[in-house]
């Protein structure tokens, strides 16, 4: 029986009737119209569909979209204000952190996550954080550079 | 196929679902239960009643000493806490190993035992330090029953349909004691142990072995304990050469299969390896010396 969910997206109230066993994933992509999350492996393994459930790190292809039912999402779509990119996101283009591409929506999302939880980052700090992302492009050295940078940025350091 | 889903905010609530609906499965963070489904391991539940909204499953406390987990405490909650990572540190080593960041913000300590993977991390560090769940249902109240009588054979517990795994107990371990826990991984992220084990050592005043409790991971239907290795510790000293014949006994315990993760007799060999280490971790941390969390990071010195 399809079932009501109502949920919050890049601060926008939104809602779809969707069968119970719907990942969020799917129902972000093809219900909400929402296809900067990107489906990977649909395994947990790559991280590529990686968003913000209430502020935290979620796996979207593993997770019920009803659990999702009056939260907040943000999305990669979410990061950028609406004339600006967000520092992360101007990092990876201007550091070189992105190749094909594919990878970019939950390596942002993830180092977002990441610099909630801790505003200074050591090397190693980002590379756990980003240790559920795979860049298939094997491009991480600009990302963790790029997560440095808009860190410090984020911080007001000078970069 | 899912047909019906619930999500009650109440543990009542909860309790009322899975009484009246035989094919009511809770689901708390999801990480397992979807992943499983995808992979055509385990289809989604006909019926799913979603817990992780209920505030009285998400609650922790030092309680006369004892760790009082609710189910639903995050494996990130556990990895972060001062008190768990100085007193319970092999549960900290596996917390913080658990998946990636994204599993340890939603995945549960609930989730991770009644998931009964012969792989689960949590699991050895909770057989070693003693501890034991409250397990509720509509009606009869609760129960106690020992992490290491829980899980009965993969995916299975000795949990009835309708119970919920409410709370999980962990006594305070004993003075003078170490615990740790290590695993042997590939990736260092979205991983299954390919071998692991958890210890608890008690050294005596005298710097020798008091006792020690083994559990070991992903050799066995289901995590079991080391008899004969623990056996071979008590009353020696706590050197290399001691955790290295303890470590040999412990493959006395081990009926490892081949996966596409290793083969039986690389689990075997690796298993000396991982046990006689994690003796050597928790050996440390009992006698006060500061090892990394989690230890499976840490690279000990050529004496192990």
């Amino acid at each position: 029986m399809p079932e009501l969910l109502q949920l919050t997206v890049n601060g926008l109230p939104l809602s779809a009737m969707i069968e119970p066993g719907r990942t969020l994933l799917r129902v972000l992509r093809d219900d909400l119209g929402r296809t900067g999350t990107k489906e990977g492996c649909d395994d947990s393994e790559c991280g590529a569909c990686m968003v913000l459930v209430d502020g935290r790190p979620v796996n979207s292809c593993s997770y019920l979209a009803l659990q999702a039912s009056g939260r907040e999402i943000t999305t990669v779509e979410g990061l950028a204000s609406a004339d600006a990119l967000h520092p992360l996101q101007r990092a990876f283009l201007e550091g070189g952190g992105i190749q094909c591409g594919f990878c970019t929506p939950g390596m942002l999302i993830s180092a977002a996550a990441l610099i909630a939880r801790d505003p200074d980052p050591s090397d190693e700090a980002i590379r756990d954080g980003l240790a559920g992302n795979l860049c298939r492009c094997t491009g991480y050295q600009p990302i963790v550079a790029a997560v440095r940078r808009a860190a410090a940025e984020m911080r007001g350091d000078p970069v | 196929m899912t047909e019906r889903f619930a999500g009650p905010t109440t543990v009542e609530a909860a309790l009322a679902i899975l009484a009246s609906d035989a094919a009511a499965r809770p689901v708390a963070g999801g990480t397992d239960l979807v992943v499983a489904a995808r992979q055509g391991r385990k289809s989604l539940p006909e019926s799913i009643v979603a817990i992780d909204r209920i505030a009285g499953l998400d609650h922790h406390a030092v309680v006369d000493g004892a760790l009082v987990l609710g189910s639903l405490t995050s494996h990130e909650w556990i990895a972060d806490s001062a008190e768990v990572r100085s007193t319970w540190s092999a549960l900290a080593d596996a917390s913080s190993i658990v998946g990636s960041p994204a599993t340890r913000a939603t995945g549960t300590i609930g989730g991770n035992l009644m998931n009964a993977s012969p792989a689960a991390d949590t699991t050895a560090p909770l057989v070693s330090l003693g501890a034991n769940v409250m397990l509720r249902a509509m009606g009869r109240g609760s129960r106690i029953v020992p992490v290491a009588s829980l899980a009965l054979a993969p995916g299975r517990t000795a949990a009835a349909a309708d119970e919920l795994l409410t709370t999980v107990i962990v006594p305070p371990p004993p003075p003078g004691s170490g615990s740790a826990y290590i695993r042997l991984e590939y990736r260092r992220a979205m991983e299954i142990a390919v071998v692991g084990a958890a210890v608890l050592i008690t050294l005596a005043s005298n710097g020798s072995i008091a006792g020690a409790v083994i559990a070991l991971t992903s050799v066995a239907p289901t995590i079991v304990r080391a008899p004969e290795a623990e056996a071979a510790l008590v009353g020696e000293a706590a050197n290399a050469a001691t955790f290295r014949v303890a470590a040999e006994a412990a493959a006395a315990a081990a009926r490892p299969i081949d996966d596409v993760r290793a083969s039986a007799d690389y689990r075997r060999a690796m298993l000396v390896v991982v046990v006689a280490r994690t003796l050597a971790a928790a050996a440390a941390r009992a006698r006060g010396e500061s090892i990394p969390i989690p230890a499976s990071r840490w690279a000990p010195g050529r004496e192990v």
